[in-house]
């Protein structure tokens, strides 16, 4: 018998567009392309040549390193030849990456989070020149970069490069490696942006044949300032809030491997470290090892041997000579710079941390909570991934495992450990706007965006505390979702929320020690004092770090 | 600006001698002034607000304020310069120990 006939396939389309792109770019640029390095004036060319219209393009947009060059590139190519672009992209930060929306280049978008341009993101979705996929946690749109998102094109940015095209991310490596490798390794085509090519480099953070193109931008790539809190801010109430935490959860759990959030809230918890929590006898039994960014204001902790280890989802400006002098808590390369990355992080952050804390902007009665408010589409960036029990979390640990014992409703169920997600927040926020809502404005933003599912950031059943300046909650030992409700109220102080609590009910849960107030965590409320800060200014930081810390202009006031 | 006057009846606790002063008027916080007032029994309270709209907020915090301390005989002014519940709450409490 003979074997069906069946037409040969062709199974190696994907390299075959690599080389066609290659080819195109090698003719347009003729002389001027050296190896892999192009002349930044040759951008717009490599661009056009390299992407086609409909591709599916990943312009590294990080929280922090922006691939500015690249991106202002991009919005100059020729819309009649390039245009249907499908972006996909960790952080929309700058102007440029909406400007590729307005003049026709792309047309659909799959992101994390979008800060600065949320407002004008909402406006241009409403106005259908842009069509979101979805909005995504950061290790979730990496994960899909390896499944059903794949970059034909990736555009990163990198510190240096040397003529082979070998790649220095230096600090803020953040999501290149992930970009990179999504991308090269799926036939697709990398274009990096470098701020200076060298002879040599200090390390290689991406390899040369992982890279197709080398631009030397003509300035420096741009990265923001994003973990900076000046101590000078942070109030007494803030100091109270973060003695309460601390007595009642960080000492209570022994929370030793652990995530902080962004803002005021966790940068007082960082500086009584050195002054309450050492005076607490907590020094070695609590916070010894992070998933955070390297904040300034860890600086006293570290340097009162409370901290151990940090690894990184990112750099911070200013803070590179302080880490370099620092590699036995920090993960530098042998040439003593940090190397960040935001995916290991992320993980160390969701699956190796007994703790999550952080502020946000509302929560509901059931616990949810959403930094969204209408108009403005702003997304997810991380939180979600620290915030959220890791339900294939499998190692032990004592505080894992007592709070996995106090959320269990049934004695006789298997033994479950539990991670602790705890929201941090005044009750009322600037302008008198109450951080306890009967409704988040993320369920108007998702029906007037069409969106499938309201924006929220952490899911209630997954938050265990919320910490407010009136006491706090412990949720995981809620049985029934009115005793969550009422347990919600009882901290939510002069809100209308908080003022529509069962008071009875929230007296009950008071003496089950569901509800604790700072009076019963034995703290004297009128104690809340500045003077408790390990520093109470930036050039406090500036002296507990030796001189190392050099903060950028924007936070010096002397 | 705001301005709202409560008054609670039935304080048991007479406050002491001089004036006090505790905080400063600062973007997010306040200033409070207690002084004795020996010709009325009554906790007088005055309040001048940046916030407009929050009396019964003030009315709530100041209950409270009350319940834990019920002072009588006393006078007590408040400058707020858009302050949260919690700094008003914290600074009263601050002030009251002042008299102490």
């Amino acid at each position: 018998m003979n074997a069906p006939v069946v037409p040969s396939r062709i199974w190696n389309k994907r390299a075959q567009a690599r080389e066609r792109r290659l080819a195109r770019v090698a003719a347009r640029l003729g002389p001027k392309l050296r190896g892999r390095i192009a002349p930044s004036d040759a951008v717009v060319a490599l661009l056009e040549e390299a992407i086609e219209a409909g591709d599916r393009v990943c312009l590294e947009g990080n929280n922090q390193k922006q691939a500015d060059f690249l991106a202002l590139g991009l919005t100059r190519v020729d819309p009649a030849r390039i245009h249907d672009l499908h972006m996909v992209q960790s952080v929309l930060a700058l102007p440029e990456h909406l400007d590729l929306y307005e003049r026709g280049i792309a047309s659909r978008l799959d992101f994390s989070f979008s800060g600065p341009q949320a407002a004008r993101l909402a406006q241009l979705a409403g106005a259908g020149k842009l069509n979101i996929g979805a909005i995504h946690t950061y290790l979730e749109l990496f994960a899909r970069y390896f499944v059903d998102l794949t970059p034909n094109v990736a555009l990163v940015a990198a510190q240096a490069a040397d003529r082979q095209g070998n790649l220095y991310t230096g600090p803020n490596t953040e999501d290149t490696p992930v970009i990179a490798e999504a991308t090269a390794f799926a036939s697709g085509i990398v274009i990096a942006q470098v701020n200076e090519l060298v002879e040599s480099l200090p390390r290689i953070d991406i390899p040369a044949d992982w890279v197709n193109f080398v631009v030397e931008s003509p300035r420096p790539h741009y990265i923001e300032p994003l973990f900076t809190r000046d101590p000078a801010q942070i109030s007494e109430i803030q100091v109270l809030m973060a003695m309460m935490a601390i007595k009642g959860i960080y000492a209570e759990y022994g929370v030793d491997r652990l995530n902080h959030g962004i803002g005021f809230d966790t940068a007082a918890i960082e500086l009584l470290l050195p002054t309450y929590a050492e005076s607490l006898g907590l020094r070695g039994r609590i916070c010894r090892h992070w998933a955070l960014n390297p904040h300034p204001t860890l600086i006293p902790a570290i340097e009162a041997g409370f901290v151990e280890s940090v690894h990184c989802f990112g750099s911070e400006l200013g803070m590179e000579e302080y880490i370099r002098a620092r590699p036995d808590v920090f993960f530098t390369g042998p040439d003593g710079s940090m190397r960040s990355n935001r995916a290991f992080c992320q993980t160390a952050g969701h699956y190796a941390c007994d703790m999550f804390i952080g502020s946000t902007l509302q929560i509901d009665l059931a616990g949810n909570s959403s930094t969204a408010t209408l108009g403005r589409i702003s997304g997810f960036g991380g939180a979600p991934n620290m915030g959220a029990d890791a339900r294939g979390r499998r190692h032990p640990t004592d505080a894992w495992l007592r709070a996995g014992r106090e959320a269990a409703s049934d004695a006789t169920s298997a033994p479950r450990g539990r991670k602790l997600v705890v929201q941090m927040v005044e009750t009322f926020r600037e302008h008198m706007q109450p951080a306890f809502v009967e409704r988040l404005d993320a369920w108007q933003l998702a029906e007037s965006a069409g969106m499938a599912l309201p924006p929220v950031m952490i899911y209630g059943d997954d938050v265990t505390h919320i910490v407010t300046e009136e006491g706090i909650a412990y949720l995981l030992l809620c049985r029934t979702a009115q005793e969550r409700e009422q347990a919600i109220r009882g901290v939510a102080g002069y809100t209308p929320v908080g003022r529509a609590r069962d008071r009875r009910a929230v007296a009950e849960l008071r003496a089950r020690g569901v509800i604790r107030r700072a009076a019963d965590l034995g703290i004297d409320h009128r104690s809340a004092s500045r003077d408790l800060l390990a520093a109470r200014s930036i050039k406090d930081l500036v002296r507990a770090s030796n001189g190392l810390y050099d903060p950028p202009r924007r936070f010096r006031n002397w | 600006m705001e301005r709202l006057h409560f008054s609670f009846e039935g304080g048991t606790r007479r406050a002491g001698k001089g004036p006090r002063i505790v905080g400063v008027v600062a973007s997010g916080n306040l200033e409070v002034l207690i002084e004795p007032r020996p010709e009325v029994s009554a906790c007088t309270i005055d309040v001048n607000t940046a916030a407009v709209g929050f009396g019964t907020t003030w009315e709530a915090v100041l209950r409270d304020f009350f319940e834990r301390h019920p002072l009588s005989h006393v006078q007590i002014s408040i400058n707020d310069a858009g302050a949260t519940p919690a700094i008003v709450a914290l600074r009263l409490d601050q002030a009251v120990e002042a008299l102490e």
